[in-house]
């Protein structure tokens, strides 16, 4: 019997243990004024910054990722302390709905001069009342010229090409993929009507064997290695693997995409609103700004910054497209649960249709 | 024994151990990949003891493992006894069905029938509800292995005990019990085991940041392959291979009963 | 006593078994907005579910008869071994390594520049896309389910009486009629305990379809994952839940072995 009772009370307690010990490890104090809880993406900073914002402004700041909006919003609605995060413009929408976004005092903010107007008061945050931008991209195609000789991809119609059989990475995300069969039948990426996004999905079903497998990340390592000859990726993917596999090219096909922006935000869960702003100031500044763009490769859509870029990267249109180009370029809007979970859907139906 | 059946053996032995070492080989590759070795390092032995969240992980992971396991086999031991107890032969096989309803039940219909029950139950996804969902599936296992061991043990030291005046309590705590520990500890490694190696159902009721290893793996696998993924895989087999040669050689009697599911 | 004894036990099958269950079950019946209705049932039945659904049994198929096939000759091949505890822990022991390490090792050894691709080339083959493929799917499977099949059948070819098999022989059968007309059927216990234990996982393996397979094998149990996890639609994803428990079910009861029924 004292067996027993060792046996079961030691595997209690060390396991108690455990689990206070973590909470330890990942202590943060809700109390400090003088600190920033900045919530962002993985590897979407430079850290050089950081400590230059702490040497300008005495704010220490704690810094956490996250890898989803999803997995940031559970947070913030669990009333988590963070003073800044980045949500991208489809869930400043829902965020906005939800309550779950303190208004940003422009007043506070001068360097919103620096921001190119044209990423200003856009339909998902009209006046930006509660957002700015911070980068911006497409989704396109990118391809592996020496594999796929002779094929131009500058439109959707590309992907359906026969020497490509079981070589098309696609996104696993509904908006996306059934977003690019949408425009690519020449509807909006927003549509809810049943018949277009049906027509949508039989475009789609065509494309069967030509797709290698719906994943997210694993886009990455996959063209990287050169494992699959094209992808539909966001640009900013697209430059990350570029940065490594020189051989490849990205571009937006000409029916039009998606246009998506990360942003700049403060949580209802914020306590130092005061620092806040003032961190999202100081990352609007133009040399800030500059070197940011150049640490975490993706398009800024501040123009002072832009202006300073090199010439080679300024004149890359496939990452900075042209007023034409930016016609084509679609925003998604939060459709709200009924036509989220039909998107959904449509993709899973898709995904039990190959092989 | 000829020549076919050992190089078959041999055969399947390389087979099963291949991707094994495969991971554990490249775990050295200064190159960063599993394709090409340029050169031996440690650093990403290093740099898992230095990934705080990484760390964090672990220790849930066996926090989990640990508590869920001393809970269930308390209710576990609890469930053999009362089993054992019963009588009436039909009550017993629809309470033993009901047992293992948990342990031919495929991963995924556990964790989505739990999740809708903390979902109406109002508890928050995260540490206790994956607590509570290795609870739910180990106990079934505690039982089965703890009711053998009831059915071995010698009925007339418990009619003895009584016969001497014996309370319930005393024959339970002085007699039972203690014939049957062998029984518990294995029930309880069984549900150790079993803890440590779940995947679904732990993807589905963990929530708020609350990650165990083999989930925490699910998602930096898919961003393609990290060698830091190589390194603990390493050092968990070389746990286990250490834990098995011990095994062999204290028990070194026949096993009967493996793993099973 | 017993009663005190009983009250945690009764409330966990109450609490873990039976309240899950009915639960899902209930759900199955409701749309998103909590509605009853019996749509998802519609649905399941509509083409897409149930091409998907085929496609899932006829995994599950090839990956157990495969399984069986290389399992039952391991399983006899280690009841002659001298040493046959030790070579069963052998083969045990790779179930100690996390599922989900062994298939990411199964990411890199199938990889384009990965190991099988390599060998492929040195001896003058050209390389072929074997990651997010059906064959990856099955052979990570097999993989992963062999040692469950060798544990039953070996216990139950171990457990046959010696004097059988020297009988056999001494009426003069040959091996393979000794193999076949007295060690396979009196082993048929095991096989079928064997099956049980892949066939049911088989028709689930999630993980596998998105790390292996690129979401292109799409089981049930990758569906239930989609719709609780990603569509959040649990009405639909407790359908196919319920439509997989009856097929458990079936299953079980088929492969119903003899100390299961007493």
């Amino acid at each position: 019997m004292r067996f027993l009772i060792s046996l079961i009370a030691t595997s209690l307690v060390v396991g108690g243990l455990f689990l206070f010990g973590t909470k330890l490890l990942n202590h943060s104090s809700n109390a400090e004024k003088d600190v920033l809880y900045v919530y962002n993406w993985g590897e979407y900073i430079d850290p050089e910054l950081i400590k230059q914002f702490t040497e300008e402004t005495g704010i220490r700041v704690v810094y956490e990722t996250y890898d989803s909006n999803e997995a940031m919003l559970v947070k913030i609605k669990q009333k988590q302390r963070y003073d800044v995060v980045f949500p991208s413009e489809y869930t400043v929408e829902k965020m906005k709905k939800e309550g779950l976004l303190i208004p940003i005092d422009h007043s506070k903010i001068p360097n919103i001069k620096n921001i190119d107007e044209s990423f200003l008061d856009l339909p998902f945050d009209p006046g930006n009342e509660y957002s700015l931008p911070y980068f911006f991209g497409t989704v396109g195609i990118l391809y592996n010229p020496e594999t796929t000789q002779g094929i131009d991809f500058s439109s959707w119609e590309s992907l359906y090409d026969e020497t490509l059989v079981n070589n098309v990475l696609l996104i696993d995300g509904a908006r996306e993929t059934i977003g690019f069969a949408l425009n690519s039948e020449g509807y909006s990426l927003n549509s809810i009507d049943k018949y277009e996004l049906k027509q949508a999905e039989r475009k789609l079903e065509s494309l069967s064997p030509n797709v290698r497998g719906i994943v997210g990340d694993e886009i990455s390592s996959m063209m990287r290695e050169n494992e699959a000859k094209a992808a539909v990726v966001w640009s900013g993917m697209a430059m990350d693997i570029m940065y490594e596999n020189e051989e490849l090219q990205y571009v937006i096909p000409e029916e039009g995409t998606n246009l998506w922006f990360d942003t700049m935000a403060i949580p209802k869960s914020a306590k130092n609103i005061d620092g806040a702003h003032q961190f999202i100031n100081f990352l609007l500044e133009k040399d800030v700004a500059l070197q940011n763009t150049d640490w975490v490769g993706y398009a800024t859509p501040n123009k002072a910054a832009f202006e300073a870029l090199d010439e080679e990267v300024k004149s890359a249109k496939e990452f900075y497209p042209d007023k034409e180009t930016m016609a084509t370029l679609e925003v998604y809007r939060d459709l709200g649960p009924k036509w989220t979970e039909y998107y959904n859907e449509l993709l899973l139906e898709f995904k039990m249709s190959l092989d | 024994m000829n020549t076919l059946s050992k190089s078959f053996l041999t055969l399947m032995i390389i087979f099963l151990y291949f991707p094994i070492l495969y991971l554990a080989f490249y775990s050295f590759n200064a190159g960063g990949t599993m394709s090409n070795f340029d050169g031996f390092t440690l650093d990403y032995y290093k740099s898992v003891i230095e990934n705080k969240a990484l760390m964090t992980v672990l220790m849930n992971t066996i926090a989990v493992a640990l508590i869920s396991s001393g809970i269930s086999t308390v209710i576990g031991l609890f469930g053999a006894l009362f089993l054992y107890f019963i009588r009436q032969r039909y009550v017993k096989n629809t309470l033993l069905t009901l047992n293992n309803v948990l342990i031919v039940s495929p991963d995924v219909i556990i964790g989505a029938s739990l999740l809708i029950l903390f979902s109406l139950f109002g508890i928050t996804l995260g540490s206790v509800s994956v607590i509570l969902a290795h609870v739910a599936f180990s106990v079934p296992i505690v039982v089965l292995m703890i009711l053998p061991s009831l059915y071995q043990q010698n009925n007339n030291l418990v009619l003895a005990a009584q016969d001497l005046g014996a309370s319930a309590w005393d024959v339970l705590t002085k007699v039972l019990i203690p014939n049957i520990k062998p029984g518990i500890f294995a029930g309880f490694l069984m549900a150790l085991t079993y803890s440590l190696d779940d995947f679904a159902v732990t993807f589905f009721v963990t929530g708020n940041g609350f990650s165990t290893l083999s989930v925490e793996i699910y998602a930096m696998a898919r961003r393609g392959i990290t060698l830091e993924i190589n390194a603990i895989s390493t050092v968990i087999f070389v746990v286990v291979l250490i834990i098995a040669i011990i095994y062999y050689f204290v028990s070194d009697k026949n096993i009967k009963r493996g793993k099973t599911t | 006593m017993k009663r005190v004894l009983a009250i945690p036990y009764l409330l966990w099958m109450v609490v873990f078994v039976i309240l899950p269950i009915s639960f899902m079950i209930y759900y199955s019946f409701n749309d998103m907005s909590g509605n009853l209705t019996l749509q998802n049932y519609a649905e399941f039945l509509s083409s897409n579910y149930l091409k998907m659904t085929l496609n899932s049994f006829w995994y599950a198929f090839l990956i157990t008869v495969i399984t069986l096939l290389i399992s039952y000759p391991l399983a006899l091949v280690i009841s002659r071994l001298k040493h046959k505890t030790f070579w069963l822990l052998i083969i045990i022991i790779p179930t100690w390594i996390n599922i989900l390490l062994k298939t990411y090792a199964f990411i890199g050894i199938l990889g384009i520049n990965g190991v099988v691709n390599t060998i492929f080339e040195t001896i003058g083959l050209t390389q072929i896309q074997l990651l997010f493929s059906d064959f990856a799917f099955i052979t990570v499977a097999v993989y992963i389910f062999i040692p469950f099949m060798v544990l039953p059948i070996f216990n139950s070819i171990n457990g046959i009486n010696k004097n059988l098999i020297s009988a056999s022989y001494d009426l003069g059968a040959s091996k393979w009629e000794t193999l076949t007309r007295v060690i396979f059927p009196l082993s048929l216990e095991g096989v079928k305990s064997g099956i049980q234990i892949t066939f049911i996982p088989a028709l689930s393996l999630f993980m596998l379809s998105r790390l292996v397979a690129g979401n292109k094998v799409v089981t049930l149990g990758t569906a239930i994952e989609q719709q609780f996890l990603i569509n959040e639609n649990w009405g639909m994803g407790s359908t196919v839940g319920v439509f997989l428990i009856l097929f458990m079910v079936f299953v079980m009861l088929a492969t119903r072995t003899k100390k299961e029924s007493v």
